[in-house]
């Protein structure tokens, strides 16, 4: 749904509670609605005491790797002897997700306060916020938003730069962002060393998504016992998360759940369910880069960080693909790999070559030439392609072939036996 | 210091390394080479060929062996199934888009896509002859670089090292995903002075030298470690020849000299090693005219000549002539007033921004500060003048000599040049790629090279030339070998005392004046 729409009652709206307020955008709106109080405050606290809160509150990253935010920012340097710097990913390019570009669209300062506030923690001087090259709309939001939070003067010594992507998958991947930043080619870097001890310029940086920077305001305001109490499921999941959903659903959009929330009743709930006469087949639930769910799957799936694992896919971003019984898996499928094919940053062997390989094994299958022994052949690339690489993209191309042949095995069988009519691919 | 080692297990094998070393560097030291790309102990680390994945326990995946440093206990199995797995798919990887033209490839017989196939990838491929594979056309990328694209495996070793090493970063990996290419700055060439490295680097057929395409298959190649003649620097070369020629120069590390690399300057400069134009025999004056003859009255004529001189004498000799012919050709005038000069040619210098002390030299010879060591002057000029009125002149393999003298002329040489004519006597040398010996480096360091392919017609090195002429004259006995003239002169020159040729093995070592670097 866009906004503004009014709430889903099973809804529970922080980070959207003034999603669709056209004034909300300007400092002075957001300063009504209290905006920057928590900076002020947070600027009088010792950097230390505002990692333990957010430590505390069981925040973890909402990029996709979700790792726990205060550790996170206690990796950095306690003694600083180098500039420190904070990186905001507002390169939102997961297929399937697009929350961040709503916070950006409608809740700018929300994500300036909290990453003047993660500088703060950090002792960063200064913040790169790397939006992606395509959200037009969004950037020259932030860019109007930051211009008055400068003129009044909110982030004090802080330096706080809008970045552009030039619009490449791949530097939504934080080393990969931090070369781009610095003007190179976006590779994904080798780690170690960490972007704490060496991140972008070689300095020590911090690195978080947009979603994960724009709750922290909230943390501190209503404590960290009132984030960890939003969960209703898992201890290790709290707050609230927003999800992104989209694909054969009667009403796409972004809804603001507790973590824990049941994936069926976002689908069936605030989401309007499938489209009039059509049923669930599978669900991408955190981006396209996870396991695809079967049916039964999605609909006994919690939405946390560990309910999703428990279902043998990952929350991932929040990006939420649902596919009814309509959906040409194979083709769905061929249609993903492409993607890693096209974003592949050519670095890694198993990625270069493995994502094409794999895209022209789909195509051929669809087109009806395929063998049967490309099911195997898929797989068994798929596994080399698996937890070798520099970053994750590879596995991110592997992952919805290997789920998809798992779980929906009959249907590239049938192109394979020539039961179903061959594609088209273009 | 037992903190600065680390100890670790690898295949079985208990190493002790210093902390930090890379495991596989740690590798080597328990007799492991684990298959690697982009890896290269000259280069920055990239870690994104994936290649030499292996298993280290305790890791929740594989590890690359060139990315991950040694930790005490660590335990490294570089041959369990998983290791050898992923290795085996990346190989499969790597070859679906080459192109498999081994049989018209230079590079074939010392290809390391070759070698790793053949050590560990798949018997055959899995990917369909359906699927086309990448093509690119072969670009020009300078004075003596080809890129053929679709043999590159992107291991990136070419961009790392015009980037990070001649610090003139022209190429770079062009597109993304399989249809990726190293590209060049549209209006750049790969013209550095040192550009020529890639192609060694390269560890496959996809950066070639347009100098030696299509001149020999690998396997044909016979090598020798040389030093290079091209400047004072000094680098560690090997010479690469077939049916004794020499064919190519490459160089041949050496962590304190030229590390990995050598200059195409020096790479090219190899053509003179197989002039056909030689002195085969020596040569004898009778009667007006020079005629060919033995060893025997060629050295009996030099003696007859030495017998009765008196008064001064001088040597001219070539900056690029051996330590020990150098030393030879000043014991043969002992108690005469010698004077002993040399000249060198003087180029441009250019060195390897990334690498401290590795430059192409301005004195573009291999051995001037041998010849200062033994007290040759540098004053050419004087030492002319001088042979205007000596009683003897020795002139060693030193072509452009401008010489007038009322004395007698014995001419040592390679080839036979107009001006040499008037010698009494010529005896013909070997060349360095001919005949072992040292050079001694800018920086004082003795090195030695060795004898590649054998001499022409009677043409002997320089060193048993002068040695046989010392004994004609009973002054000492003869020398049988290279190593028997250095370590004579190690006794009797002082820069070099203590030194001994066997023990100077591959690398070399400083000489007393190693310190010293001169004017």
């Amino acid at each position: 749904m866009g906004y503004p729409h009014k709430p889903h009652p099973k809804e529970t709206v922080v980070l959207s509670k003034h999603f669709g307020e056209a004034d909300a955008r300007s400092y002075k709106g957001w300063v009504k609605r209290g905006g920057y109080e928590m900076l002020k405050q947070a600027l009088t606290m010792e950097p230390a005491k505002v990692i333990d809160v957010v430590k505390e509150s069981g925040l973890r990253g909402r990029g996709g790797a979700g790792f726990p935010t205060g550790l996170k920012w206690s990796f950095m340097p306690k003694e600083k002897k180098k500039p420190h710097y904070l990186c905001v990913n507002a390169d939102e390019s997961e297929p399937g997700t697009f929350k961040d570009r709503e916070i950006m669209r409608w809740t700018p300062h929300a994500l300036l306060e909290g990453a003047a506030i993660a500088a703060h923690a950090i002792q960063a001087e200064v913040t790169y916020i790397y939006i992606r090259g395509e959200f037009t709309e969004p950037w020259t939001i932030m860019e109007r938003a930051l211009g008055e939070a400068s003129a009044a003067g909110v982030f004090g010594g802080m330096k706080v730069h809008l970045h552009r992507g030039a619009g490449a998958y791949i530097c939504g991947e934080e080393t990969a962002l931090m070369n781009s930043i610095e003007g190179k080619r976006g590779n994904p870097r080798i780690k170690p060393p960490f972007p704490a001890a060496a991140g972008v310029f070689g300095m020590p940086t911090t690195i978080n998504n947009v979603e994960t920077l724009a709750a922290v305001p909230h943390i501190l305001k209503h404590g960290a016992a009132w984030y960890k109490g939003l969960s209703l499921a898992s201890p290790k999941s709290t707050g609230t998360k927003l999800f992104s959903i989209c694909g054969h659903v009667a009403k796409p959009g972004n809804y603001e759940v507790t973590m824990g929330f049941p994936l069926k009743d976002l689908l069936y709930d605030l989401a309007g369910g499938m489209r009039p006469g059509r049923t669930l087949k599978a669900c991408i639930p955190g981006g396209s880069s996870v396991p695809i769910l079967n049916r039964e799957e999605t609909e006994s799936c919690l939405l946390d960080y560990e309910g999703v694992v428990e279902k043998g896919s990952m929350l991932g971003s929040g990006g939420v693909i649902v596919l009814d019984d309509t959906t040409d898996m194979v083709y769905q499928i061929m249609r993903l790999a492409r993607f890693y094919a096209h974003e592949s940053c050519a670095q890694c062997t198993q990625c270069r070559e493995g994502t094409a390989w794999t895209t022209k094994i789909l195509e051929r299958i669809l087109s009806g030439q395929g063998k049967t022994a490309d099911l195997d052949l898929l797989l068994d690339l798929a596994d080399n392609m698996t937890g070798k690489t520099i970053c994750v993209l590879s596995d991110s191309c592997a992952a919805p072939v290997v789920s998809g042949i798992k779980k929906f095995r009959n249907e590239f069988e049938d192109y394979i036996a020539g039961r179903r009519k061959p594609v088209m691919v273009a | 210091m037992a903190d600065d080692i680390v100890n670790l297990t690898i295949d079985g094998v208990a190493v002790s390394v210093p902390k930090g070393t890379l495991v596989i560097e740690a590798a080597k030291q328990a007799g492991v080479l684990v298959p690697h790309y982009c890896y290269h102990p000259g280069l920055p680390v990239a870690g994104v060929c994936r290649m030499c994945l292996v298993d280290i326990e305790k890791a929740p995946k594989l590890q690359i062996a060139c990315a991950t440093q040694v930790a005490e206990g660590m335990v490294v199995h570089t041959q369990s199934p998983q290791a050898k797995k992923g290795r085996m798919g990346v190989l499969e990887l790597l070859l679906i888009n080459h192109p498999l033209d081994c049989p018209i490839c230079d590079q074939a017989g010392e290809c390391e896509l070759q070698d790793f196939t053949f050590q560990e990838g798949r018997p055959a491929t899995r990917y369909s002859p359906d699927y086309p594979k990448r093509f690119n056309p072969v670009e020009d990328f300078g004075p003596d670089v080809l890129y053929v694209p679709n043999r590159c495996i992107l291991c990136t070793r070419c961009v790392r090292f015009m980037e990070d090493v001649a610090k003139e970063p022209v190429l770079n990996v062009s597109e993304r995903g399989d249809r990726a290419y190293i590209g060049i700055h549209p209006e750049a060439r790969l013209d550095h002075p040192w550009a020529g490295n890639v192609v060694d680097l390269c560890p496959v057929g996809s950066l070639l030298s347009k100098d030696f395409l299509h001149k020999a298959r690998a396997w044909e190649l016979d090598k020798t470690a040389s030093v290079c003649t091209g400047c004072s620097q000094g680098c560690n070369v090997t010479l690469d020849t077939r049916d004794d020629v020499v064919t190519r120069v490459r160089p041949r590390p050496n962590r304190d000299v030229n590390r990995y690399f050598i200059c195409d300057h020096g790479r090219m400069n190899y053509r003179w090693l197989n002039r056909g134009d030689r002195i085969e025999a020596p040569l004898v004056r009778r009667g007006g005219e020079l005629h060919a003859t033995d060893w025997d009255e060629a050295c009996e004529r030099v003696a007859t000549v030495l017998r009765g001189a008196g008064g001064t004498a001088v040597s001219l000799v070539s900056p690029r002539a051996s330590t020990e012919a150098l030393f030879l050709a000043r014991e043969l005038f002992a108690g005469l007033d010698w004077t002993g000069a040399f000249q060198v040619v003087m180029g441009e210098e250019a060195p390897l921004a990334g690498v401290p002390n590795l430059a192409l030299r301005a004195e573009r010879a291999p051995n001037g500060r041998g010849a200062e060591l033994l007290g040759y002057s540098r004053d050419y000029a004087a030492a002319l003048a001088a042979a205007e009125r000596a009683a003897v002149v020795l002139v060693l393999d030193e072509p452009d000599v401008a010489l007038k003298t009322a004395g007698v002329v014995i001419y040592a040489g390679t080839v036979l040049p107009e001006r040499a004519r008037d010698a009494v006597v010529v005896l013909p040398i070997a060349n360095v790629a001919e005949e072992d010996g040292t050079f001694v480096n800018r920086d004082g360091r003795v090195q030695r090279y060795f004898q590649a392919k054998p001499a022409p017609g009677m043409a002997r090195p320089a060193w048993w030339v002068l040695s046989e002429l010392i004994a004609a004259l009973g002054r000492a006995d003869r020398l049988a070998s290279a190593a028997q003239a250095f370590d004579r002169m190690a006794a009797a020159v002082e820069p070099f005392r203590g030194l001994a040729y066997a023990e100077l093995g591959f690398g070399g070592k400083p000489t007393a004046a190693g310190a010293l670097v001169p004017a």
